[in-house]
């Protein structure tokens, strides 16, 4: 009997586990073989020519230099101001522990909060602040969406170096600045994670940019600039009517996603040479 | 009997939330000897050792009441540098935690924190800790690679040498050997029988037959109190209180 019940759970988890790798394929598939063909060297190495949305020449180099700019600027001002947000609550306010698990709490609500609202509320600061929509704009809208994930999944791996690690460097004279150094040391693997989630996170979403960053066929060449994404140009390219130019929108799904991988695959091998000195 | 003590506890209370952990502690720590600090777990010894580096402070909710005067300092006045207090101190914790760097800069971490950056200098720091844990010929060929490959047992003795490279006078000893096995064990207690001429030494363990190997004195503690204290012999073989007597009744026979 318990084997009959062992073995209906193996099967569902078994199903479960190709379902969803089966989904990830189904994904690669369908954007592959629909943009594979739209994919060309002028894709990426050119921005788009007068009547690009109606089929005529050019690519999409605007979109994928905004969205880099967008998300390799929103990554750093993100961990600049999430480091020291979880050296503070994990290693300074130790002994307040209200504090700390209001901190906590407080970005566990602004994690659920959907990327629209920061989005809207980017787009409130941006007038009230007297901003065009504008390179500048969108990398403190995405900024904010992303440092709740930064705290959150630094703060997971932070808390769980050992308490005696860092009594070590404090019985060895350390001041807590010392100790936050070693503890944020061991907690290299971990901090990668976040910032391919965070990074992730940043690449592929629309709704923060669409108000802030705005859309430009030119590749922005100041902060005040408005950027293009990728994101937004295939949501642009996808609601034309024309084949052609959706089949486009494909392509440019096809290097967002391989963007990801890039990132995923070089933050993996650099987590690795980082980590040789951990526990 | 006790000529010059190195650490003098006097009136320590300590309350950790509601709880009344350390009652009324008068102790003094003999000079250049080793102390053991034994009892029944949880009775408040590694409390006790944690109080004297003030690695207590970091715990939440708790008060210190009383003094812990080192070298004649109180070492909970406000004025005191905490950073400067524990560096008259090395500590060695239960399980071995070497640094997230390779075996050279664990050693010479301590030095480091405290503003010492020659080469030179901490070439030798380094040889010599390595050495008077007897690890340097294990370890001479390797100094670039992480701590972390290393057994537990060699893990153990580069804690103590880097507990030792920032040249204190104490060293705490939180169960130093409860990970370890017994060769590795042997290492660690020679050692200390090595050091006790340099450093005085507290150690709270409660492996008797290590208090009664290694230690001068021992202090017997019990829900938090301390309820007896001397020699070695005297308080194994032949101690004066009841409670003592029930807890080293089982080391006699």
């Amino acid at each position: 009997m318990r084997k009959i019940e062992e073995n209906i759970f193996k099967v569902l988890m078994i199903l479960s586990t190709i379902m969803i790798s089966s989904t990830l394929f189904m994904i690669l598939y369908t954007i592959f073989s629909k943009g594979i063909g739209s994919l060309s060297w002028d894709m990426v190495s050119k921005i788009p020519e007068g009547g690009f949305y109606i089929g005529k020449g050019g690519g999409i180099l605007n979109a994928i230099v905004g969205s880099i700019y967008i998300t390799i600027g929103s990554t750093l001002l993100g961990l600049l101001i999430s480091l020291p947000i979880v050296i503070y609550i994990n290693v300074y306010a130790k002994r307040n522990a209200t504090l700390a698990s209001i901190t906590r709490l407080s970005y566990d609500i602004l994690f659920g909060i959907p990327s629209i609202v920061y989005g809207a509320f980017g787009f409130a600061i941006m007038v009230y602040m007297g901003l065009k929509t504008s390179l500048l704009a969108g990398i403190i809208t995405v900024t904010l969406m992303i440092i709740p994930i930064l705290v959150r999944a630094i703060d997971e791996v932070v808390r769980v170096v050992p308490e005696d690690m860092s009594n070590a460097v404090f019985a060895l004279g350390g001041t807590r600045y010392e100790t936050a150094k070693i503890i944020l040391r061991q907690s290299i693997p971990g901090i990668i994670t976040a910032i391919l989630l965070s990074f992730g996170r940043a690449i592929g979403d629309a709704a923060c940019v669409l108000f802030t960053a705005g859309f430009t066929d030119s590749i922005p060449t100041s902060l005040d600039q408005p950027a293009a994404t990728l994101p937004l140009s295939i949501f642009f390219q996808l609601s034309s009517p024309i084949q052609e130019v959706q089949n486009r929108a494909y392509a440019a799904a096809v290097i967002l996603t391989i963007i990801v991988l890039i990132i995923n695959i070089v933050a993996k091998i650099a987590s690795k040479n980082l980590s040789k000195n951990k526990i | 009997m006790i000529i010059q003590p190195h650490i003098s506890i006097q009136n320590l209370n300590v309350h950790i939330g509601e709880n009344h952990i350390l009652k009324n502690i008068n102790l003094d720590i003999p000079d250049k000897k080793v102390t053991s600090l034994i009892g029944p777990s949880g009775c408040g010894k590694t409390t006790l050792l944690k109080t004297m580096n003030r690695l207590l402070d970091r715990q939440n909710d708790v008060r210190v009441n009383g003094k812990v005067l080192v070298d004649g300092e109180n070492i909970y006045d406000p004025k005191v540098e905490v950073t400067h207090i524990r560096k008259k101190m090395g500590l060695l914790s239960q399980r071995p935690f070497p640094l997230p760097m390779n075996i050279y800069d664990n050693i010479a971490y301590g030095q480091r924190v405290h503003g010492n950056n020659s080469k030179k200098e901490l070439d030798e720091i380094v040889e010599k800790y390595l050495r008077g844990v007897n690890l340097w010929d294990e370890v001479k060929d390797r100094l670039k690679s992480p701590a972390t490959r290393l057994s537990i047992g060699q893990q153990q003795r580069l804690c103590l040498a880097r507990g030792l490279a920032i040249e204190p006078e104490i060293i705490l000893g939180d169960e130093p050997t409860s990970a370890l096995d017994p060769i590795s064990t042997q290492a660690i207690e020679e050692l200390f029988m090595q050091l006790k001429d340099k450093y005085t030494i507290v150690l709270v363990t409660h492996i008797l037959r290590q208090a009664r190997r290694v230690s001068d004195y021992i202090g017997f503690v019990y829900m938090g109190e301390i309820i007896e204290f001397g020699p070695t012999e005297e308080v194994l073989l032949n101690p004066k209180e009841k409670l003592t007597k029930d807890y080293v009744k089982g080391f006699l026979v």
